[in-house]
């Protein structure tokens, strides 16, 4: 069982009151771009064991998209943060850096 | 030890004979040796889809110089983990294929590798519980047919005669109906595992438990071995059948898959008197049951929400089942539930597996199972032992990566929904 902090509202919740909506900070590709690169933003996802950022929503709550840091190895939540942005913030990192030194994620570490 | 060597044939014989001498003569089932230098063949993962694909590979192809690698211990994966339902009412034919492949397979499974593996064809009932489902079904019956598939639409009377303990008219979901293969059944997951590696050391081949793989060796593109914790060990040839594994060996080759990993998990009750012969399932609330020869209900639900790799799930999807299970039998209400547990299974998009050569030359990937590969396995090992031999395989043909950028998906996802 997860527990989530809404970073919209405020509310810390189990994951009952949330939906997981899947990989975040996806690049979107759309017409103009190569089969590969839409392929990728379609499909292919990174799966990792370890550090992962993702996309939740507070269905059962402010209904807000927000962004979520978590352990798939552990389930240790590190953060969550706003929707509005487009890589994870400097404290969400430094946060994971405090915890899993050498971590990476895609382009971001 | 004792066991080096072409294998002593269990059989009715040798239980007398070892009665008689208070069971000091039975073998280890395999060998477990020292990695060689290199092999012609590693296959990554001892669960039952990697186990079949080395046997048929020994087996159609003669190829024996083999090394399977597990980082844990053969069959502590999903194939030791799942709820055994066999069955193969697909929709889509290359589907019924490869399924109904691996279910004939299965008949004649513990003649052919010489191992009870209990399988137990008591006929699988997926119960309709909106009319949206008895469409589907009813379309699914049809297209059986078609593929040579036995299965029926049957009417909630028969439902009733075929599984007494049901409630018909639940509340929210009432039975309305159901999809019956007599064919389909269950087996034991662990003696698959173990039944195969017994045949693949007999064999000749090597089976390397507590190895993980940690690096994908290439050269100009070509696979050439492997990193692993007994170190590195060179190949010809590498198929990857890790399951929910399945993305970080491909992050270790340099490519990614569509494929997420989520916790499926499933649970028993304490042994009760025989009350059910059949498996049932129930798409709608996502639930399944059937009663084990221990007399336990074996309950599965449905996958959870968010990637996960630690084997446990949320207790919330436990208690989403049960109470929907309750409804439809009552009965099982005061039943206490001994255990559950949890398997981090493989998701793709269109809900069907992927069987296919890889980015790198020599590699090949067999994944995507999800919550529904335990019945797939000989099938699934057939069809990859083929494909890594000769290069390709016709029942494994549709299921190639290149289906996602091609837009040919095999889609089971409207079919089953989540189904094991
Ligand atoms: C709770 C549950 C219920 C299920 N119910 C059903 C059902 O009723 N019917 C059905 O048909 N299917 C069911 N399934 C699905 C089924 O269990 C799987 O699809 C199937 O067992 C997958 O087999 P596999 O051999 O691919 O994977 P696994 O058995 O998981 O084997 C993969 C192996 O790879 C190893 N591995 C991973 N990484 C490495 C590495 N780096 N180096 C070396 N080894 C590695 C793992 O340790 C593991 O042993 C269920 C699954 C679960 C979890
Ligand atoms: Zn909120």
């Amino acid at each position: 069982m997860l527990i989530l902090d809404c970073p919209y509202c405020g509310v810390t919740a189990e994951e009952t009151e949330f939906h997981g909506g899947g990989e975040a900070h996806l690049k979107r590709f759309g017409p103009g771009s190569s089969d590969e690169d839409f392929e990728g933003y379609l499909f292919h996802r990174e799966n990792p064991r370890g550090v992962h950022f993702e996309r939740w929503r507070h269905v059962n709550g402010c209904g807000k998209w927000f962004h979520v840091a978590r352990d798939t190895a552990t389930l240790e939540v590190f953060g969550s943060y706003s929707a509005q942005v487009t890589e994870p913030p400097q404290e969400i990192r430094d946060a994971i850096t405090a915890k899993r030194p050498g971590w990476r994620w895609r382009e971001f570490a | 030890m004792r066991g080096i060597g072409p294998m002593r044939r269990y059989s009715a014989f040798a239980v007398a004979r070892e009665a008689a001498r208070y069971h000091s003569g039975w073998e280890r089932a395999w060998r477990s040796p020292e990695p060689k230098k290199r092999y012609d063949v590693i296959i990554v993962g001892a669960g039952g889809h990697g186990l079949a694909t080395a046997y048929y590979l020994g087996k159609n192809f003669g190829i024996t110089n083999v090394a399977i690698l597990e980082k844990g211990w053969l069959g502590g994966g999903n194939t030791g983990r799942n709820t055994t339902i066999i069955r193969s009412n697909y929709l889509q034919d290359p589907s019924a294929a490869i399924y109904e492949k691996a279910r004939s397979l299965y008949e004649t499974m513990s003649q052919d590798l010489n191992y009870n593996v209990m399988f137990s064809p008591r006929g699988v009932l997926m119960l309709a519980q909106t009319e949206h489902e008895v469409r589907g079904y009813k379309r699914t019956a049809h297209a059986n047919l078609l593929q040579g598939v036995e299965t029926e639409f049957v009417s909630p009377q028969r439902v009733k005669e075929l599984v007494p303990i049901i409630s018909l008219d639940g509340p929210r979901y009432p039975v309305l109906g159901g999809l019956w293969q007599a064919r389909g059944g269950t087996g034991r997951h662990d003696a698959v595992a173990w039944g195969y590696a017994r045949a693949c050391s007999d064999m000749g081949m090597d089976i390397l438990q507590k190895c993980e793989v940690t690096g994908i060796r290439q050269e100009g593109g070509k696979v050439v071995g492997v990193d692993t914790t007994k170190g590195t060990i060179g190949c010809d040839k590498l198929g990857i059948v890790v399951a929910g594994h399945s993305g970080v060996l491909a992050a270790m080759a340099g490519f990614r898959l569509p494929i997420e990993s989520v916790a499926l998990q499933a649970l028993v009750s304490e042994p009760i008197k025989p009350c059910m012969d059949i498996v049932v399932m129930a798409n709608t609330v996502h639930g399944y049951m059937s009663q084990s020869d221990k007399g336990e209900m074996v309950i599965g639900g449905g996958a959870d929400g968010y990637n996960n790799y630690t084997q446990r799930g949320s207790f919330h999807h436990i208690e989403e089942t049960v109470r929907a299970l309750v409804e439809t039998f009552p009965m099982i209400s005061r039943l206490k539930m001994l255990r559950q547990w949890g398997g981090i299974v493989d998701m793709t998009g269109d809900r069907s597996p992927i069987l296919s050569k890889t980015p790198v030359e020599g590699m090949f990937i067999n994944c995507g199972w999800g919550t529904g590969g335990f019945k797939a396995i000989p099938g699934s090992g057939w069809g990859m032992a083929e494909l890594m031999a000769k290069g390709s395989s016709p029942l494994t043909e549709e299921f190639g990566l290149n289906r996602f950028a091609e837009g040919r998906f095999v889609d089971e996802s409207v079919a089953a929904g989540v189904a094991h």
